[in-house]
């Protein structure tokens, strides 16, 4: 049964448009799996391959960008962006890997949150590349439908899924997860982290480059203060696999549907609603302390907890 | 032939600090060669040096007759040459037969080959029945022979052994030097630093003295042992304890 699940879950996937899904649950469950790639994505470097990235947005708003500046400077159809983002950012992950892998843990770890800074700051100030803060608006739409814009990010995600558990079960998995547990050892037995922290990380940028290149053709307006932002890209990222599971294979997606609900949820309340950061914050304190390993992760704990108390609930 | 390890006046300092002085010494092929010394000798630090943690600050290290020393500690075990850490290192959050296929994969060309070969190494040091574990589960007397078991899946020609019996109890120190000999028949070359000089002196063919960073003896256990300035830095020392 087991073997089956990703198969179940590949068919509802595929036949969910079909159900005549309002315009807004389908924007919804697009982020939610759009946000699933980028954690994913995010999971290679910082789950498996234990190097923390607080700059994911680096990748995102180039891949973005990528795919933006094409369309405006050339006329050329911005879903030519996706190809071409993987190029880019594939380039800008081998230089900012150059730059921050060689430093350690959370060295590393501010080494990326500035490079996602560093970015954010020269795409609103390269006015002529860029358009700066002014954005670029994508005039043509595709579709105004959002099936399509579904199916595409639904084969994004299953490429990007296949991927990352084809990469953990092979030598290249083996190798990040020893990086992950203890450098020095991992060096004296023969691996080269520098290597193979560059894959890791050239890897999860591309994927999270072509997440951000699907962002501009799906919304079709992108701009510094959104494509590069520290919190709403970049933390959340790191949310979305912390709240589902870091290291595990359905952690992301599990963790893109808790933050994207609970994002919407909480913009729509009254008053408290702008205070969405703080509330984040919170969130990922009680997650740290009560579920360290995610939903999934945790899942045992969970179902033993919620176990309990039913059994407590039908004894009184 | 040339040596399979020689060490030429290899220094290493730590800004005025020198902990190792002008070693030299060659380790021929098929040998155990003890490495002893009190503490503080620079013992580890030596090891540091071979295993391309530090380059020396002076003087160089052939294996092979090549010269080794400068070259990145995953090189350095490409080439031949796998060590263990005093203070254990095991990949925790991976199981023993994981941790073991991981260092397997250096020198096996699909995830199949890897997998035998260290179930084959774990059967070999006696841990086949833990393979399942997280190694973070495991009791001190096996993590070291985990380390010893990761080395060996490397497939080195020369095993540098890191205070492998520090905290075993008899039994298990009677179970590693057992180990020790069969890999010794599998024609692995052995560097060994110990503290447990009945172990040193019962498995060594040759033992290099270190005192302060300098080497003050090498030779036969015995000869060793009858040197009087072994005795004075080291042995006199354990006696009168």
């Amino acid at each position: 049964m087991r073997k089956y699940q990703p198969y179940i879950m590949l068919l509802l996937l595929l036949l969910l448009p079909l159900f005549g899904l309002s315009t807004y649950m389908m924007h919804i469950l697009i982020l939610v799996i759009m946000w699933s790639v980028i954690g994913m994505a995010w999971n290679l470097l910082g789950g498996y391959c234990g190097q923390v990235s607080f700059g994911h947005a680096a990748f995102f708003g180039v891949g973005a960008y990528t795919a933006g500046i094409l369309y405006f400077k050339t006329g050329i159809s911005a879903w030519w962006g996706l190809p071409l983002s993987v190029v880019i950012v594939a380039a800008e992950a081998l230089i900012i890997g150059f730059i921050c892998l060689r430093l350690r843990g959370p060295f590393f770890a501010l080494a990326t949150l500035a490079m996602g800074e560093v970015l954010r700051v020269t795409a609103e100030n390269l006015r002529g590349f860029t358009q700066g803060a002014l954005g670029i608006l994508i005039k043509e739409r595709t579709w105004v439908e959002k099936t399509w814009y579904y199916y595409i990010i639904v084969l994004i995600a299953v490429g990007a899924f296949v991927l990352v558990k084809k990469i953990i079960e092979s030598k290249l998995g083996y190798y990040f997860v020893a990086i992950r547990e203890d450098q020095d050892a991992a060096e004296s037995l023969g691996i080269n982290t520098t290597l193979y922290k560059t894959i890791a990380l050239t890897i999860s940028a591309v994927l999270t480059g072509i997440a951000g290149a699907f962002y501009t053709n799906y919304m079709g307006y992108i701009d510094p203060e959104i494509v590069f932002a520290l919190h709403d890209i970049s933390i959340i990222t790191i949310m979305v696999v912390m709240v589902g599971g870091v290291a595990t294979y359905w952690g992301p997606v599990v963790g893109a549907v808790i933050m994207v609900l609970l994002a919407e949820l909480i913009r729509s309340l009254p008053r408290i609603g702008t205070a969405h950061q703080t509330l984040f914050g919170i969130l990922l304190i009680l997650i740290i302390i009560f579920l360290p390993n995610g939903i999934v992760g945790d899942y045992p704990k969970i179902k033993r907890i919620l176990g309990f108390r039913r059994r407590v609930g039908t004894t009184s | 032939m040339a040596p399979l390890l020689e060490i030429r006046g290899v220094s290493k300092f730590f800004g005025g600090l020198a902990a190792v002085v002008d070693v030299s010494f060659r380790i021929d092929r098929g040998e155990i060669v003890g490495l002893i010394g009190p503490n503080g000798a620079g013992k580890t630090t030596l090891f540091n040096v071979i295993n391309g943690f530090y380059r020396p600050s002076k003087g160089e290290i052939l294996f092979k007759g090549k010269r080794i020393s400068g070259l990145k500690p995953h090189q350095i075990c490409r080439l031949g040459i796998a060590r263990t850490f005093q203070v254990v290192k095991p990949l925790q959050r991976m199981t023993v037969l994981d941790n073991v296929i991981a260092s397997a994969f250096l020198r096996s060309s699909s995830k199949r080959e890897a997998v035998e070969k260290a179930e084959e190494i774990l059967r070999f040091t006696g841990l086949y029945e833990d393979k399942d574990m997280l190694s973070r589960g495991l009791p001190l007397g096996k993590r070291k022979r985990l380390e010893i078991a990761r080395a060996l899946a490397t497939d080195p020609e020369l095993l540098l052994l890191d205070e492998s019996f520090a905290g075993l109890n008899p039994t298990e120190q009677n179970e590693s030097i057992e180990i020790i000999k069969k890999i010794k028949e599998r024609g692995i070359t052995i560097l060994i630093i110990e503290h447990h000089m009945k172990v040193i002196m019962s498995i060594s063919d040759r033992v290099v003295v270190l005192n302060y960073g300098e080497k003050i003896a090498e030779g036969s256990p015995d000869e060793v042992g009858r040197n009087p300035l072994v005795i004075e830095a080291y042995l006199g020392e354990a006696i009168s304890a």
